[in-house]
């Protein structure tokens, strides 16, 4: 009686936090537990198999080892000799092919999950295809049937199959974006890997690097915006116009000289750096600072400040990135960070 | 000096113990620092750069220079006395292991002390962020030429024990009589001889291509960098195995001692963990699934991993079986042991659950993984490094620790442990990847990581309950006995605590497995003795295995400072490096020159009981 109430009172608020946990915890636009896509969906399936297989192993594991420690703890002044039990045939032979069955059980749909997730939709005439480049650390988002190149935010339509072809500039990183799907490396070399996703609602999902990549290695965040199709194609036009240099020639002037060089906008500017067409509507400057208006946390602010506070001191934000402390005077600084906060591409509905 | 030129395996051991135990407290450090900075989000209490430094010199650090060395105290100081053995097959060999490993640990460790810094690149070393396009100053240098070093200690140390164990048991001990620990060191030390000398490859190409300008892992010059992930888990998969089996070892002998009973199923035992080191070689890929190997692969290794569950799994149930029946007596050894079973089982679950590589692609490089990876290497390794140090404490060196202080240690460590890791499986299910400085503010992961940095703060405590334990220990009197906890089954019970320096006065003829106990169960007092008394060869010390150590380290300095010193004269780092091997070199010479025969040991000084160790 003893054991059996001990170990109820170890197991409950362990078995409680599962459930807690299982039913859906985290934030929709993060966890793997709280899947937004169908391929995410597959994997978070495998891993309530998983979960169930392994919850059961433990629990038996648990009990039995309670219920021996608890009733064959030795008496005080007990000198008797135990029996010297060599071993029993039939019950190693069981705890052999339990798990053996148990393993079956977890390794036949893990198999076919495998294929599953590895299908190619790249020649898939309704898929939209996409070339991630990572850098240290930002991401760099091409669709080479559209023609065109983003950063930071990959905008993608609602419900179609993306076709994901990764690839690095630099080291080593991974794409993530785990309430979609599940991560994959960007190797660097010739060889380029593929993955495919969907995301069937519309909404802003948190991507991240996944591997260690340098000092802003955690910081490398980025976001997937799911829009509806017709929102996506004034986006991908959007994206092709040509846009306005700032109006104070000033301001302008500090603009194309310092600024371009690296970064592009519309059709001005190189292609080393983020391409900042449309950064106004951008919902994080540098992946990070998180652009609202109503902000609750030091890293969010309006647009207009976290540009600001971005182009004032970068290495401040994201250690070892590769911008680095651009001289401006206050008024070029002001003038671009509110010029950018108004680069906006109006695209959606 | 003693100390320097020693070459008793029992010393020996010693000398990993401390070293090792130094080392573990640096990287409990470096922890208890990584856990601070994450203490809350956006935490700026070291810098990104320090911040990576730390990761990677705490994973090397407890990996190769914490676990290991203290998994070689332990085998140094107990396997030749329980395959009754005077000594290792090659004592000289065994203090130049010691030897290497630790002018290889200072090496990596000075690194902290120059003004580039730690290597900062992860323990895992990927290519090329490891490369010298992108840590530029010497970290990786440290890192690449201080492994190196360790790692031939680590090799000669393996090769050492599989000789010892193969050649040097008493009569009568045949393998099938042989303890589990001993057992778990012979198939662990195979595991090093295949495993070490992949690192060493892998260690020797990045060197070239870091001081050499080579382009093994360049792919920009047609290297290629997922060639070093290979070669790295081909090493580091069953580095994970050669940590834990020691410790499996450990578990069988002190679950069996405190429960009075024989172990359950020992050929299952020994089946199990020779099957355990051959997986161990099979599975390397699977820290590679998303690497895009292709879903055969994945697959192929998907399910040659999950297959270790089995033996891992039966071994599981024959620790519950031993206590089955027995008479369990909680001493702080036992506590340590018997905590091991249920945590490792949740390490091992979680890496069932990491096997299945669909869901890996979620689990992968988050703090699912690193909750998985500490339940088996603190839960697992750690308690049962600890579990060993409490049971063969008196036999090391007289004196038992304090039982009171070991429980309340235990209790400490145990639950900060938990709290500490059980809860980064959330964290990483939720969207934490790890290696990161710090995390954004409004994720979810602030109240977690709070606890998370409770729980090790918890366990440095309980670390230095250990420590005052040990030192509270010293300075008792030596008075434990033979067979100090009056249970004992293997031969190392059957000579004084601590043996002296020959371990067996007469080489003991073994009967049956657990040797002692067999004889105590016949009524008998001791062992019967194989030989009669006579004089006993020993091998003289010497301070070769300590300057061939230093030569090493010496070519180190020069071969990474190659290029800085040419300020000087140029090449003057290779002239250093040169030197330094001429040490090493010199004292191989010298050693292959001079006859040492060593000394005896006659039989009127044997009965003299003033020669210990
Ligand atoms: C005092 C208890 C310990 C604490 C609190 C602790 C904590 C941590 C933390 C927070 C990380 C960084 C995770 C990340 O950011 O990815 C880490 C990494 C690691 N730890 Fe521990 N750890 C402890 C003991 C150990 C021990 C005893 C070992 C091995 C014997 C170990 C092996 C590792 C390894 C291999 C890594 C990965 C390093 C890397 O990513 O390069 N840890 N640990
Ligand atoms: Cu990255």
């Amino acid at each position: 009686m003893m054991n059996r109430w001990q170990f109820l009172k170890r197991l409950t608020p362990l078995l409680a936090l599962m459930v807690l946990v299982l039913s859906a915890c985290g934030r929709a636009d993060l966890s793997a537990l709280n899947p937004q896509g169908p391929v995410a969906q597959e994997q978070f399936g495998l891993m309530k198999l998983a979960f169930s297989i392994m919850i059961g192993v433990v629990v038996i594991v648990f009990a039995l080892c309670l219920f021996v420690i608890v009733r064959f703890r030795r008496r005080k002044g007990d000198k008797s000799i135990p029996k010297q039990v060599e071993g029993s045939h039939k019950l190693e032979i069981i705890w052999t092919v339990i798990p053996i069955i148990l393993l079956i059980i977890l390794g036949v749909p893990t198999v076919q999950s495998v294929f599953n997730l590895s299908k190619d939709y790249s020649n898939d005439p309704d898929a939209v295809k996409v070339i991630v480049t990572s850098h240290q650390y930002w991401w760099e988002f091409e669709y080479p049937e559209l023609g065109i190149k983003t950063a930071q935010e990959l905008v993608i339509p609602k419900g179609k199959i993306i076709t994901i072809e990764a690839k690095t500039a630099d080291v080593l990183h991974s794409f993530w974006v785990p309430s979609l799907a599940g991560k994959i490396d960007t190797n660097p070399g010739g060889s380029t890997n593929k993955m495919f996703f969907s995301a069937p609602k519309e909404g802003v999902y948190l991507g991240k690097c996944a591997e260690l990549c340098g000092p802003s290695h955690g910081l490398m965040d980025f976001k997937v915006k799911s829009v509806d199709d017709a929102s996506f194609d004034r986006w991908a036009a959007a994206l092709q116009e040509p846009v306005a240099m700032p109006s104070d020639p000033v301001v302008a002037a500090a603009f194309e000289s310092k600024c371009l060089v690296c970064h592009a906008v519309g059709d001005k500017g190189g292609p080393l750096y983020p391409n900042l067409t449309g950064i106004g509507s951008r919902d994080s400057v540098g992946g990070i600072l998180i652009n609202t208006d109503d902000p609750k946390y030091s890293n969010e602010a309006s647009t207009y400040e976290n540009l600001h506070r971005w182009i004032e001191n970068p290495d401040d934000i994201k250690p070892g990135n590769l911008m680095g402390k651009i001289d401006l005077t206050q008024q070029e600084l002001d003038g671009i960070a509110k010029y950018l906060s108004e680069l906006t591409l109006d695209y959606e509905k | 000096m003693d100390w320097l030129t020693t070459v008793d395996h029992k010393k020996i051991g010693i000398l990993y113990l401390i070293a090792g135990g130094f080392f573990f407290l640096v990287g409990g450090l470096e922890a208890l620092l990584i856990r601070i900075q994450l203490w809350k989000p956006l935490n700026d209490f070291v810098s990104a750069d320090t911040y990576n430094e730390l990761i990677t010199m705490h994973g090397t650090t407890m990996i190769f220079l914490a676990a290991m060395p203290m998994l070689f105290a332990l085998m140094n100081a107990v396997v030749p006395l329980q395959i009754g053995a005077r000594d290792v097959a090659f004592p000289f060999v065994n203090a130049l292991g010691f030897w290497t490993f630790f002018f290889g640990a200072v090496l990596l460790n000075v690194s902290w002390f120059t003004s580039t810094g730690a290597p900062a690149a992860g323990w895992t070393a990927y290519a090329p962020l490891s490369g010298p396009a992108f840590s530029t100053g010497h970290g990786m240098d440290y890192y690449v030429l201080g492994l190196q070093i360790a790692g031939i200690g680590t090799l000669i140390g393996g090769i050492n024990f599989l000789v010892t164990i193969i050649n040097m048991r008493a009569p009568g001990m045949t393998f099938m009589r042989m303890p589990m620990f001993t057992w778990a060191s012979f198939i662990t030390s195979a595991l090093i001889l295949f495993a070490f000398p992949a690192l060493a490859v892998g260690l020797a190409a990045l060197m070239f291509d870091r001081i050499f300008d080579a382009n093994f892992f360049d792919p920009n010059n047609g290297g290629n960098a997922v060639l070093w992930e290979h070669i790295f888990w081909i090493f580091g998969h069953p580095e994970v195995y050669i940590l834990i089996l020691p410790a499996f070892g450990v578990i069988s002998e002190v679950i069996s001692t405190f429960s009075r009973k024989r172990l359950f199923g020992y050929s299952s035992m020994v089946f199990a963990t020779i099957l355990i080191g051959f997986l161990g070689f099979m599975v390397w890929a699977h820290h590679m699934f998303t690497t895009g190997l292709g879903p055969v692969a994945n697959a192929l290794f998907s399910i040659a991993t999950m297959l270790i569950a089995v033996p891992t799994g039966i071994k599981i149930f024959n620790w519950i079986f031993t206590m089955w029946g027995g008479s369990i007596k909680f001493t702080s050894a036992n506590l340590y042991a018997v905590g091991f079973i249920p945590t490792f089982v949740m390490g091992g679950v979680t890496g069932v659950m990491l096997a299945a590589a669909p869901a890996d692609f979620q689990y992968h490089d988050t703090y699912f993984v690193v909750a998985h990876f500490h339940y088996v290497i603190v839960g697992g390794l750690i308690l049962g490094i600890f579990s060993g140090l409490h049971y063969w404490w008196p036999k090391m060196f007289g004196r038992i620790l304090n039982e009171t202080l070991g429980k309340w240690t235990f209790w400490i460590f145990y639950i900060g442990f938990h709290l500490t890791f059980f809860i980064q499986h959330f964290l990483g299910l939720l969207g934490m990847p790890r290696r990161i400085w710090t995390y954004l503010d409004g994720l979810g992961f602030n109240e977690m990581n709070l606890i998370s940095t409770i729980g090790a703060i918890m366990m440095g405590i309980g670390t230095i309950m250990f420590i005052l334990n040990v030192v509270i220990t010293n300075a008792k009197p030596q008075n434990a006995a033979d067979d100090p906890w009056e249970d004992g089954r293997t031969l190392e019970w059957t000579i004084p605590s601590p043996p002296p320096e020959y371990n067996f006065k007469q080489t003991p003829l073994v009967r049956g497995y657990d040797a002692y106990w067999k004889e105590k169960m016949d009524g008998h007092k001791g062992m019967t003795p194989a030989e009669p008394i006579g004089s006993i060869h020993m091998p003289s010390p010497s301070i070769l295995p300590f300057t061939m150590s230093l030569g090493l380290f010496i070519t180190g300095f020069g071969l990474m400072y190659s290029r800085d010193w040419t300020f000087i004269t140029e090449h003057i780092g290779f002239y250093v490096a040169g030197l330094g091997l001429l040490i090493t070199f010199g004292s191989m010479f010298l050693r292959s020159v001079y006859d040492d025969h060593g000394f005896h040991i006659e039989p009127e000084e044997l009965e003299d009981k003033g020669v210990k160790a």
